[in-house]
């Protein structure tokens, strides 16, 4: 980036009044400012997509709900982040990850350390009112150290990203298309047998859920270990 | 090649056709030759050999007549006599016919001034069922590539932007953008590589018209497209279409090369200082690539799942260039539009709809084909007028417009016109242009699973209302069809829709509720009857099986 | 730079790879080429195997992962080997209003196979698509690549049988 003046902007979210830089997101500067914005697929340190949905907010004179977690500040903005329209919509996208696949909590390694329990929690949901879906997927354990559990994937693919942008290795994608899509090693080959796998485990530590684990755990132990995201952001902001 | 050249092309070649008495044509567009339409053509000419006529009379392939149900399609002297379901075996009465004026079997005339034909209004499809789509003289002869000269050699880029917004032509993709404030945009964008893609990935079931002007008049495309490139300041073009059009892509590919070989595209084109150069990708059997971004992430070699928009391709699109995205139809307007002025273009149509617009007609209707109509025209016109009605003596239930997108539109609105905003008024979209017409042996709530099916299995599977809430919805749909679903399914797919049609990333998503919704609002009664009643009004689900079992 | 351009060499002596490597050149290995190569695998194999994936991404420098991702997005690629004949009934809107459900179910009772198999002894292999673009002969299914219109259930029947019941290829070749 060139060494040009940055446009700061003033705009209002939820009714503060804040400042941001004009190359910052509604997300950012919300955050900045102490305001709560529920995202799921979002991890600081790695690229947006604007995949869950969670973190749509109204912006007025928009007629179309934007996602914050993309969307770059305007000067006079005027942004909305709750209210009954935006909860039930939050409500129902939580509502249908839960019912795509599997998840049960109380068996699960990650139980108390789970960004969607977490936000199902802070969001109030409590029950499911569609069908469960529940397709039977694999597990694959083939790796010496960790563990694949698909049925507890909720495809936001931090994996992915993880392993392209910082470790470089792009051992994970994505396969399929629709509810069939599955996140993937390789040439869709037992993680174990990966050729691109380094073994560093970021995978693992980003991963939101109990899909991706490390050996060796029983229900609730597993906590992730992201300490080493913020120290790479930094060191993308110093690239800059 | 200059300006001289082309208008010497153009006598040349229509000096050529004018040295026979007679030209026949037979249509080679592939509806007609999936019914031996190339078989009828070598046909004619070896008889006419035979009979030693050759030197009066021309056998001449040319592109889609529209009218495909009643291929292969076969024209002579300017479409005053025409032939329908010829066979081979019909050459020797077709040539009689023409040449001779022997009256032909009853079976193989059609009827010229049907209203189908008579009824319509032709600018994109004016050289279809005219000239043959492989020879680019044929292209030449009919003013072709004259608008691209005029453009290079005597209006600057803004004078071109002008006269495209001037006209009012509004994207043909299906949401109806304004083509000259897109074109504004790309231009002002800062860039040094600019790109023009041409949308060809026609995905929406029930749609071909794309798939006509491609293997109709494929100069036309490429015509369009080299004028927006000078527009917006580009040099590299792309044409993104569908695979399951093997002809088209054929026909382009030759299309391309011949203009190459002309100097219309390529470097200094028209001798002056301005390059373009088109390439034609492949898509692969995915409906969401006729989304933009999409579209974009599939040309650079990846899966086609769409991004956010802002920043719009328009500032940052192909390898993060600007880049200008028009539709097939969009770019086959551009041509007649410069040539004749925006003004004569904004002349036509509706105050908010400018021009035609190119329709496949299709379904239970009687002439079902490709139609080119004005803006504003009723939509009872086209499918009881120009479509002949409902075939069998059946009554009309719903005309179901926009494909996947789009809305079942019932009998109580035929007399709405058809412009981009009367159809988003009842529910529908204007769309790529697929009309599909229903009769009463359609049960609607079949219908909107159809649809639901559809996007549900062509959901890339990026953002969750799309993924899991098409696939919630379907369920439910089968649900009641089945006969298994009870009223409180009505309260949560009314509660998905919203969601979905909301929070989706792309216009897959935000759109795949249409169907669904325009079938509750205006078929309510067939949903409760399968639900309260277990009863299908059309006979098509079996929605009793469960008290069937239960009995059992 | 590793040094893996020189390394790389196609999975077997077919002389087919030719072509793949032909078209790889014309886009000068880069990895945005990767639709248009395995389009021309396709084209070539019939199929797309794991060797040839493994090859094409190797040669166009694409990860393993997102070759296979790619693979599996678009529908039109195949990673199982087609029939020997192949029948493709239209799904689209105008087809389906018109019976394309019911030719669907003809077949696969005929031929005892759901849409996207093969028969046992590969004779036949039944595929769906979304729309040929050619609903005014609604409803359509290709045939061995013919695209045929306005087909009922007996001449869906009849076309099944006959490749059902015709001698194989190898068989053929000889003659």
């Amino acid at each position: 980036m060139n060494n040009t003046a940055i446009e700061i902007c003033t705009l209002i979210i939820e009714n503060h009044e804040c400042g941001g830089r004009a190359d910052q997101t509604i997300l950012e500067v919300a955050e900045e400012n102490g305001i709560f914005i529920p995202t799921l697929c979002r991890l600081s340190g790695l690229s947006n997509i604007g995949a869950c949905r969670m973190c749509l907010v109204e912006v007025k004179g928009m007629n179309k709900l934007m996602p914050a977690c993309v969307t770059k500040v305007q000067e006079g903005m005027v942004v909305t982040v709750n209210n009954e329209r935006l909860a039930e919509h939050r409500r129902l996208a939580l509502e249908m990850l839960f019912s795509e696949r599997n998840h049960i909590c109380s068996v699960c390694v990650t139980n108390g350390h789970c960004d969607l329990q977490f936000l199902a929690q802070k969001l109030g949901v409590n029950h499911i009112t569609m069908p469960y879906i529940h397709p039977l997927m694999p597990v694959d354990a083939s790796h010496p150290r960790f563990l694949a559990d698909h049925n507890r994937c909720i495809l936001c693919t931090r994996c992915v990203r993880v392993c392209q942008e910082v470790e470089g290795a792009h051992t994970w994608d994505i396969m399929g298309r629709g509810t069939k899509a599955r996140v993937i090693t390789d040439l869709n080959r037992p993680w174990g047998e990966s050729e691109s796998c380094t073994g560093c485990g970021k995978c693992v530590q980003v991963c939101p859920t109990g899909a991706l684990s490390e050996k060796g755990q029983a229900a609730g132990e597993m906590l992730k270990r992201r300490t080493f995201l913020p120290y790479l952001s930094m060191m993308r902001e110093v690239g800059k | 090649m200059n300006q001289d050249d082309l208008t010497s092309i153009a006598a040349q070649t229509k000096q050529s056709e004018n040295r026979y008495d007679h030209v026949i044509k037979v249509c080679v567009a592939a509806g007609c030759l999936s019914a031996n339409s190339e078989q009828v053509k070598t046909q004619l000419e070896s008889e006419l050999k035979q009979r030693g006529l050759e030197t009066c009379c021309k056998v001449k392939g040319v592109g889609c007549m529209g009218l495909c149900a009643a291929g292969p399609l076969v024209s002579a002297d300017a479409n005053e006599l025409m032939f329908q379901g010829v066979t081979p075996a019909d050459a020797s009465a077709v040539i009689d016919s023409v040449v001779d004026k022997k009256p032909a079997p009853a079976a193989i005339v059609m009827d010229s001034q049907l209203d189908f034909f008579t009824g319509q209004k032709k600018i994109v499809l004016e050289n279809s069922g005219e000239i043959d789509p492989e020879r680019v003289e044929d292209y030449i002869a009919a003013d072709g590539y004259e608008a691209l000269f005029h453009c290079i050699t005597k209006l600057k880029p803004l004078g071109v932007i002008e006269q495209v917004t001037k006209s009012g032509l509004r994207g043909r993709g299906g949401a109806g953008f304004p083509t000259g404030l897109k074109w504004t945009t790309v231009a002002k964008a800062q860039g040094a590589r600019k790109y023009v893609i041409c949308n060809a990935d026609e995905g929406d079931p029930g749609a071909f018209m794309d798939r006509s002007v491609l293997e109709s008049d494929p100069h036309r495309v490429l015509e369009g497209m080299a004028i927006a490139a000078y527009a917006v300041g580009a040099s590299k073009g792309f044409i993104y279409c569908r695979a399951e059009y093997p002809l088209a892509v054929k026909r382009l590919r030759i299309a391309i090369r011949q203009a190459e070989n002309n100097g219309l595209l390529g470097m200094n084109i028209g001798d002056t200082h301005f390059d373009f150069k088109i390439e034609v990708r492949l898509g692969a059997g995915a409906f969401v690539c006729g989304e933009e971004t999409a579209l974009i992430a599939s040309i650079e070699g990846g899966r086609g799942t769409p991004r956010p928009r802002p920043p719009f391709p328009a500032q940052e699109g192909l390898w993060k260039s600007p880049t200008l995205i028009n539709n097939v139809e969009t770019f086959a307007n551009i041509p007649p539009i410069i040539r004749r002025g925006g003004d004569w273009f904004a002349s036509i149509g509706t105050d908010k709809s400018k021009g035609t617009k190119v329709f496949a007609l299709a379904g239970r209707v009687n002439n079902t084909g490709l139609i080119e109509v004005p803006m504003g025209i009723t939509l009872r016109e086209i499918i009881f007028k120009l479509g002949g009605g409902i075939p069998e003596g059946r009554r009309f239930k719903a005309v179901q417009s926009g494909g996947p997108s789009g809305g079942c539109v019932p009998e109580q609105y035929l007399d709405i016109p058809v412009d981009y905003d009367s159809l988003a008024s009842v529910g529908s979209i204007m769309g790529s242009g697929g009309m599909i017409v229903m009769d009463e042996t359609s049960c609607m709530v079949d219908v909107a699973k159809f649809f639901m099916d559809f996007c549900m299995s062509e959901s890339c599977g990026k953002c969750v209302p799309c993924r899991v809430g098409t696939t919630q919805m379907h369920n439910i749909l089968e649900r009641i069809t089945q006969g298994e679903a009870g009223p409180q399914d009505l309260d949560l797919l009314t509660r998905l829709t919203s969601m979905v049609k909301a929070a989706s990333l792309c216009g897959l998503g935000q759109t795949a509720p249409n169907p669904t919704l325009t079938t509750l609002r205006y078929f309510m009664d067939e949903y409760r009857a399968h639900i309260e009643e277990g009863r299908c009004p059309a006979g098509i689900c079996h929605p009793a099986k469960v008290e069937a079992e239960v009995g059992a | 730079m590793l040094p893996t351009q020189k390394t790389i060499s196609p999975p077997s002596e077919d002389k087919r790879w030719k072509i793949v490597d032909g078209m790889m050149r014309r886009h000068g290995h880069e990895p945005y080429a990767l639709i248009e190569v395995l389009h021309t695998v396709q084209e070539t194999f019939g199929f797309l195997t794991d060797d040839a994936l493994r090859y094409v991404a190797t040669s166009l420098r694409v990860p393993y992962s997102r070759v296979y991702g790619v693979a599996t997005f678009y529908h039109f690629f195949t990673m199982k080997p087609p029939g020997e004949h192949t029948c493709v009934v239209c799904t689209g809107t105008a087809c389906y209003i018109k019976g394309a459900p019911v030719l669907l179910n003809a077949v696969q009772e005929a031929a005892g196979i759901k849409q996207g198999e093969t028969t046992p002894d590969g004779k036949l292999s039944l595929l769906t698509a979304r729309c040929l673009g050619s609903c005014g002969l609604a409803p359509a299914v290709v045939f061995d690549g013919q695209v045929a219109g306005k087909i009922t259930t007996e001449t869906i029947k009849k076309r099944v049988r006959t490749y059902l019941e015709s001698e194989t290829l190898a068989e053929g070749a000889h003659k």
